[in-house]
């Protein structure tokens, strides 16, 4: 058996879980800039209180798992993006108190400015997520199993078109997940939201995928090369189509299909993102058999996560339909 | 030691960032255990003032969750970012246990987490419990894993070290149940309890001095008192356990805790002195002779090993360990001292009118956290200068990240716990000066939805 290659996909799918899920939540904190009224700020950080903790855990199994599984992937690529990770780590902060501390602040002042920590901290989260992700990409100068680069090797147009970009993705996930899970005026407006994000997302995507195969050879072999193209030409297609059919879903006030049509770009976009990578883990030098921990490490949190894995699903799957319907205004927090 | 360079810098701050952490674990573990035990009270006898206490000992447990969670969130990225060489070499033995950790614990804790604190009214009272109990299920199963992962760097076993310099995996079992595991995970969860016990009876004692009614107020601290008299003499048993153990697998920190230098049969035991690492001698030291030896080999004229038996290059700082040691040993004996003061009052039935009882309760709250953090800087102090006793040197585990880059997070990491956490740590002490009301209200933020008790239609489709 090919262990590298099933944790790759494990560990994959574990960052994906993550995009999908915390995306949502962290794009409900960046709408925090546009929505100011108190009771509408409630509705939406209800919308996400009860799952926002396990949606993050995804975050830890990301980096637990690389730690366990591909050490040498760990060890290179948090001091390559040093800033950009503390930078994530101390967003998070702010953002994961602010959910409690907005409901208990004993005065106004306080509570505003849990509000901002809540704004700031997402929007801050989900820039350095997107910046790890372009200094990842464009590549990390490892010798000697050490990173061997500069302090800012990490800080490009690239990386930061890509942090944007995620910024961006992020607020029309939490728009969406806004236009399923709450009614009336302020689904009204998150429509609107979603709209203008929608155009801006699809313009990003095209901008960092044309640019992405030009970072490396490589990934212009992929994309463009034969018979790479077989895999990869669907993939724009499928954006496309979604596209239309979001934006369908919008104009006919449909509540669910907005949301799931950006996941799938989300989904896309992170295949796409496999198709370039593959089988590197640290481009453009480690690949994943070279950061694999030894056999018998994989092979033991492999039957771990086997069993494990899907049961987290199920109750997961269990919080979330606890928590179903409308979130209504009104009620409130002690 | 010479000044802050990006090794000294990187130590610091992952010492004040698993500091910080580690305080709002301890809560988290004792208060959902207590949460559970409350509520199953509740189902079993309908006693009101049961759910009053659940209710109201909720708020502060989701404060300590939440940023349990947040600065947790930072020390698994840590290894990574400051330990970089660390997280290469032991990342295929301590790593997967971590990654049990993730699987096992933190999803289960955070999947029912919602439901414990905002889900009543939706799931009802036995539905309820079940996730009250699993998060506290799971809260002990993230401590199992993590402190075998403590205690395997502390006591290495069932690896053997690759060509390459990694640590590879033997046997798991042995990994695993490493030779400290089983005395540092019972004493480590019974600090937990304590912690947690000391609060609470702090909080009960603090409404009692002004209104001796108050019927949740005398509960809290009477359940609190009995932890006390109970937890208290355990601790201090296993302490002595874990010192044994200690003494048989790293007898350098035992030596630093006694601040004994020099090899010694019918060494004393020092109350008070200053250990001086550069004479290598106790400074004014106030000593029982022979005590020492008594209770580390159970003979009068036993042989105890001074810090001269190993290398300068080999040796923890004496300093720092001596006196953490004392401090959590004094405090060990000051909650046992408040237990069976509390036992003696019970049995004279002046239990609830004694006001020095109370005064006491009060100016202990903070103990069990502070003997807590003491143990982890005894046991984190005492095994330096290595990460991997005896393998691998802190020196050679350190990212290659210069001393800048690292002073400028550990300033930002300063400041923003200090801000956020000292704001949360106010915001829980207000909660709880609060007196605790009969009918408390409701485990608070229950979000609101459409649907009452009765679930609502599934999401309201195209
Ligand atoms: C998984 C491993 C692990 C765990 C569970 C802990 N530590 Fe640790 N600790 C380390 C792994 C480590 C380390 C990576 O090995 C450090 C970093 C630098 C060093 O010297 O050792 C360390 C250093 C370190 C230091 C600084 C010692 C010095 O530099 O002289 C302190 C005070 C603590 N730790 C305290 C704690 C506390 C309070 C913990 C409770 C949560 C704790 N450690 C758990
Ligand atoms: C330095 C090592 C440590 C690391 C890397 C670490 C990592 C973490 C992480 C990532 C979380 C958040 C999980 C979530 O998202 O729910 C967390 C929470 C927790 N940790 Fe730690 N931890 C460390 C030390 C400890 C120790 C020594 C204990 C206790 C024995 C402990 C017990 C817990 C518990 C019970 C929780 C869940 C409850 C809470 O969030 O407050 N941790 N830890
Ligand atoms: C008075 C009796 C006590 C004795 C003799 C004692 C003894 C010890 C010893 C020998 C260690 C281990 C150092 C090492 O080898 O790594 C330790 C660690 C520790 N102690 Fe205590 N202790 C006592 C009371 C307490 C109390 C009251 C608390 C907290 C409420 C506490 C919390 C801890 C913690 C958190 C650790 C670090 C984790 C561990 O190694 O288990 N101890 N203690």
């Amino acid at each position: 058996m090919d262990l590298p290659v099933i944790w790759a996909a494990l560990i994959a799918f574990a960052v994906l879980a993550y995009i999908v899920m915390d995306g949502f939540d962290l794009g409900v904190g960046i709408l925090f800039a546009a929505e100011h009224d108190d009771a509408d700020r409630d509705v939406m950080v209800n919308s996400v209180a009860p799952v926002w903790d396990g949606n993050e855990t995804w975050l830890v199994l990301g980096g637990g798992g690389l730690f366990a599984v591909f050490p040498l992937a760990y060890a290179t690529i948090l001091p390559a993006l040093y800033p950009a990770i503390i930078g994530m780590l101390l967003a998070l902060v702010f953002r994961g108190v602010a959910f409690e501390f907005r409901f208990r602040a004993f005065t106004r002042f306080g509570r505003r400015l849990w509000d901002i920590s809540f704004l700031l901290g997402s929007t801050v989260a989900a820039f350095c997520q997107g910046l790890t992700l372009g200094g990842l990409l464009q590549g990390i100068h490892v010798v000697n199993r050490a990173y061997a680069g500069g302090w800012w090797d990490w800080l490009t147009g690239f990386s930061i078109l890509c942090g944007i970009a995620v910024v961006v993705g992020y607020a029309l996930l939490g728009a969406t997940w806004l236009v399923w899970r709450t009614e009336g005026a302020l689904q009204g407006r998150c429509r609107g939201y979603a709209r203008g994000l929608g155009v801006a997302t699809l313009a990003l995507i095209v901008v960092v995928s044309l640019w992405t195969p030009m970072l490396h050879p490589r990934f212009a072999e992929r994309w463009f090369g034969w018979p790479g193209i077989l895999l990869t030409s669907p993939v724009p297609l499928l954006v496309a189509v979604l596209a239309w059919r979001g934006w369908r879903g919008l104009q006919r006030n449909e509540h669910l299909s907005p949301f799931l049509c950006a996941l799938g770009w989300f989904v896309l976009c992170f295949a796409g993102l496999g198709i370039s990578m593959f089988p590197l883990m640290v481009p453009p030098s480690i690949d994943i058999w070279q950061a694999a921990a030894p056999y018998d490490s994989q092979l033991f949190l492999l039957v771990g996560a086997l069993v494990l894995v899907p049961i987290i699903l199920v109750y997961t799957g269990y919080a979330y339909w606890v928590f179903r319907g409308k979130v209504k205004a009104g009620a409130h927090y002690h | 030691m010479n000044g802050w360079d990006a090794f000294h810098l990187a130590r610091a701050q992952f010492a004040f960032t698993v500091m910080a952490h580690i305080i709002f674990p301890a809560l988290s573990i004792g208060l959902a255990s207590y949460l559970a035990v409350l509520e199953g009270l509740w189902l079993r006898t309908g006693r009101r003032v049961y759910l009053d206490l659940f209710r109201y000992w909720l708020k502060p447990f989701s404060l300590a969750f939440g940023m349990g969670v947040v600065s947790g969130l930072v020390m698994s990225y840590q290894f990574g970012t400051n330990w970089s060489a660390f997280a290469d070499k032991t990342g295929p033995v301590i790593g997967p246990l971590m990654g049990y950790e993730v699987l096992s614990a933190f999803f289960l804790e955070a999947g029912f987490l919602g439901v414990m604190l905002f889900g009543m009214e939706r799931v009802g009272p036995g539905l309820h419990f079940i996730a009250t109990c699993i998060v506290a299920l799971g809260t002990l199963v993230s401590a199992i894993w993590i402190l075998s992962v403590n205690s395997w760097m502390q006591t290495p076993a069932g690896y053997i070290i690759g060509a390459d310099g990694r640590f590879v995996p033997e046997s798991w079992l042995k990994i695993i149940f490493n030779p400290s595991f089983p005395v540092r995970l019972p004493h480590m969860v019974m600090a937990s309890y304590l912690s947690v016990a000391f609060v609470v009876g702090a909080t009960g004692a603090w409404h009692l001095l002004r209104d001796r009614q108050n019927e949740a107020s005398r509960m809290m601290f009477s359940m609190a008192m009995w932890m006390a008299a109970i937890v208290a003499p355990a601790q201090i048993a296993m302490g002595d356990m874990h010192g044994l153990n200690t003494l048989e697998y790293q007898p350098a920190k035992v030596a630093a805790m006694e601040g004994l230098f020099d090899t010694t049969k019918g060494a004393p035991l020092a109350l008070f002195g200053i250990p001086n690492m550069k004479t290598e001698r106790l400074d004014y030291a106030l000593e029982i002779p022979h005590a020492s030896s008594l209770i580390l080999t159970h003979e009068w004229n036993g042989e105890v090993q001074g810090l001269k038996t190993w290398p300068i290059a080999d040796r923890p700082n004496a300093l720092i360990v001596f006196w953490s040691f004392r401090v959590m040993v004094g405090l060990g004996f000051a909650m046992l001292g408040i237990g069976l003061a509390s036992l003696w009052l019970r049995y004279k039935r002046h239990f609830y009118d004694s006001r020095l009882l109370y005064w006491a309760a009060v100016a202990m709250g903070p103990s069990g956290l502070v003997a807590l953090l003491a143990g982890w800087v005894t046991t984190e102090v005492g095994r330096q200068p290595f990460t991997v006793y005896g393998l691998l040197r802190t020196a050679d585990s350190l990212s290659p990240i210069g001393a800048p880059g690292v002073a400028i997070s550990l300033a930002a990491f300063v400041v923003v716990y200090l801000t956020v956490f000292g704001a949360g740590v106010i915001l829980m002490l207000r909660i709880m000066a609060t007196p605790p009301q009969p009918g408390e209200l409701g485990p608070a933020p229950l979000p609101s939805h459409a649907a009452g008790i009765v679930p609502g239609p599934a999401m309201a489709a195209e």
